[in-house]
């Protein structure tokens, strides 16, 4: 299990890759990914395997999850110019909207694609777990759509911080489960949904939020994403006329920019991810899991973690919650180690910064995850003048309210204007 | 003889005498660092094996006890390197075979290798990976065989008839029947279709089966012992070192019939 790629190596995984290759029968995407699950999980990852086979790509499933897309959560999201962030930036910046989708980020097209993948599958009840209360809130509202009983574990911190998302989750039928081990963010979240499941693994469906955990997670979550990326070339071609020379996501466990970067790797452009980096490159201070962690085991897959040299696994620390993670998904740690995709980070204050920015020249609230996605832009456009650029804007800003009121709004007046 | 033979030859002497194998579980280190080898000693000299707990900062197969057992324990510094040296100190006092208790990550990160290497020069026998299930294996396996060490299969009720034999000819020292579907530490009582699924695993290994999960009384003891080889006690021992209180008067409790 060595994590060291040899430059040959690299070639033929990205051939692979970029074929369409990956994950492999047991789960890899090179040598990351896998299945390290209790004994007890591995009949019921067995069954969802086997179901992900049967179903997710059958007509009659892709035609209920298209029409649930479609009519239910809005799709296809549009795609935006930013006629006075390209000004400011020198560039031509294109926003692709998941903060238009149903509920007010991406994670619903994951949410609803495995609540009805859970129906289909018989499952009594559905379990997830959220970090920035998004991937809980459209589960909660995919749950009511299909009809099955949902409960979100959630880090008792995040609960604090994002607590508008809560009430919506409540508010949807979900019971919300306080975690109070731990971190008591998003990881210990993960950690009590997987020993919940392991308490009833034939009658619980675990929705699982990122394209992180076992085999097949990693890549049921992204199939279901690929759509943000798909949508966005098609529209690129169309309104921009042409695809990015660049592409901006944020990454926590890496859903969103997996979505969006997917589609692309064969095309011509430049895919840069961009991680929580927090308050320092100290460990413990960042969440910035790619840029400086090494290869591990967290969570079900091996991947590259924030751990200490005994193999601890580090608590981070994020502004947002939503990227607040100290693994990320074993797709991006393939994607760095062959070189198709970058990984930089933002920090907290570049991450107001850019989220000021875009409020005050777009009049788009975005979501704190996805402010670090436009700060790295912004730096990339000011370095590379000219290009056309393409922002992930993966969820609103309004869940972040009881954070951003820590930090003032200007007091202006236009009584002069 | 192997060193996982020595944890198979240590149940079946149990069993020889007309005993349940009893395997106290506990975490390394806790509830106070400083005295993991003395209570190492106490509780090796009460049980037949011994099952050392490394503590993980992500014990997802853990109930409330454990968890927090293993988070006090990484909070006063305990790691990998440091119990086996404090192991190597007191192995001269320890008769019992030990078996330590791992998440995949601590052991990834020490090297299978230096792993092997450093179980075998303190007496560790065997170890048990709650996170490692059979198929993601075998690189473990081939570092731990080259030193004679085993490597414990954990099966559950959920565990498929073919996947309980496939499991039980796998495994080495003994087989690790968890009682019930869920995490360590429950209270909610064993099973009532428990003597079915002991006597099935049993009925599919060469190896004696140990039960383990939920076992916190002696008449969960012997509830088990008539259809298991030996009892696994865990979390209510760790509550038993927690509260300050005697291991060998617990341990000798989980014997009276």
């Amino acid at each position: 299990m060595s994590a060291i790629i040899k430059p040959d190596e690299a070639d033929d995984l990205l051939g692979r890759e970029l074929r369409g290759e990956l994950p492999d029968e047991r789960g890899r995407f090179g040598p990351f990914g896998g299945r390290y699950v209790p004994e007890t999980l591995v009949p019921a990852f067995d069954r969802l395997e086997a179901g992900v086979h049967e179903h997710l790509h059958e007509p009659s499933f892709q035609a209920e999850y298209r029409r649930e897309l479609r009519e239910w959560v809005g799709r296809p999201t549009a795609l935006t110019h930013a006629p006075r962030l390209s000004e400011r930036w020198g560039a031509d910046v294109w926003l692709k909207r998941e903060d238009l989708a149903h509920t007010g980020a991406h994670k619903i097209n994951n949410a609803i694609g495995q609540a009805l993948l859970a129906r289909r599958l018989g499952a009594r009840r559905v379990i997830a777990e959220t970090g920035a209360g998004q991937h809980g809130v459209a589960s909660a509202a995919a749950c009511a759509r299909v009809g099955l009983p949902c409960t979100v574990y959630m880090g008792a911190v995040d609960i604090e911080r994002q607590a508008p998302n809560v009430d919506r989750m409540r508010r949807l039928g979900a019971e919300v489960v306080a975690v109070t081990a731990g971190d008591a963010t998003l990881r210990a979240a993960i950690d009590e949904a997987l020993r919940v499941w392991v308490s009833d693994p034939d009658g619980i469906y675990y929705i699982l939020g990122s394209a992180v955990g076992a085999h097949p997670y990693p890549y049921l979550v992204r199939e279901l994403h690929r759509v943000i990326g798909e949508e966005a070339r098609e529209q690129m071609q169309r309104q921009a006329g042409g695809l990015p020379d660049a592409a901006f996501a944020c990454v926590g466990g890496g859903s969103n920019a997996i979505g969006l970067f997917y589609p692309m790797l064969n095309d011509d452009t430049e895919l840069i991810g961009v991680e929580a980096g927090g308050t320092g490159s100290g460990l413990g201070q960042n969440a910035a899991t790619l840029a400086t962690g090494t290869p591990g085991v967290l969570q079900g897959t091996y991947t590259i973690i924030l751990q200490d040299g005994d193999g601890q696994v580090q608590e981070t620390h994020s502004i947002s919650a939503g990227l607040d993670y100290s693994g990320v998904g074993p797709e991006h740690a393939l994607l760095q180690s062959v070189g198709r995709v970058r990984y930089i980070s933002a920090t907290d204050d570049e991450a107001l910064a850019a989220l000021e920015e875009l409020c005050e020249f777009e009049g788009i609230l975005t979501a704190l995850e996805t402010s670090h996605a436009f700060s790295a832009a912004r730096d990339w456009a000011r370095e590379n003048p000219g290009k056309r650029l393409l922002i992930g804007n993966s969820g609103r800003g309004d869940k972040d309210m009881p954070t951003l009121t820590k930090f003032p709004a200007k007091v202006r007046s236009h009584a002069g204007a | 003889m192997q060193a996982h033979e020595r944890v198979t030859a240590a149940i079946r002497a149990a069993n020889d005498e007309g005993r349940t194998a009893l395997i106290p579980f506990i975490t390394a280190g806790y509830p106070e660092r400083g005295r993991f080898a003395e209570t190492l000693e106490r509780v090796a000299a009460a049980g037949d094996v011994v099952e050392i707990g490394i503590p993980f900062s992500d014990p997802m197969a853990d109930g409330m006890t454990i968890q927090r057992s293993s988070f006090e324990a990484l909070r006063q510094g305990v790691s990998l390197a440091w119990i086996f040296d404090e192991i190597e100190a007191a192995k001269d006092a320890i008769r019992a075979p030990l078996v330590m208790m791992s998440y995949l990550n601590p052991l990834l990160q020490f090297g299978y290798e230096r792993l092997a290497e450093r179980a075998k020069a303190t007496g560790v026998c065997a170890f048990i990976v709650p996170d490692l299930p059979y198929e993601e294996s075998a690189e473990f396996r081939s570092a731990l065989e080259a030193e004679g060490l085993g490597l414990v299969q954990l099966v559950t009720p959920a565990s498929p008839v073919e996947r309980l034999e496939m499991l039980g000819q796998a495994s080495r020292g003994f087989v690790y029947a968890v009682t019930i579907t869920g995490i360590t530490g429950g209270d909610a009582g064993l099973p009532d279709d428990l003597a079915g699924y002991l006597d099935q695993v049993s009925g599919l290994s060469p190896l004696p089966v140990c039960a383990g999960f939920g076992i916190r009384a002696a008449a969960d003891v012997r509830n088990v012992g008539r259809h298991a080889a030996g009892a696994i006690v865990g979390s209510a021992l760790v509550e038993v070192l927690e509260k300050g209180e005697d291991p060998t008067a617990f341990l000798e409790s989980l014997r009276s019939a």
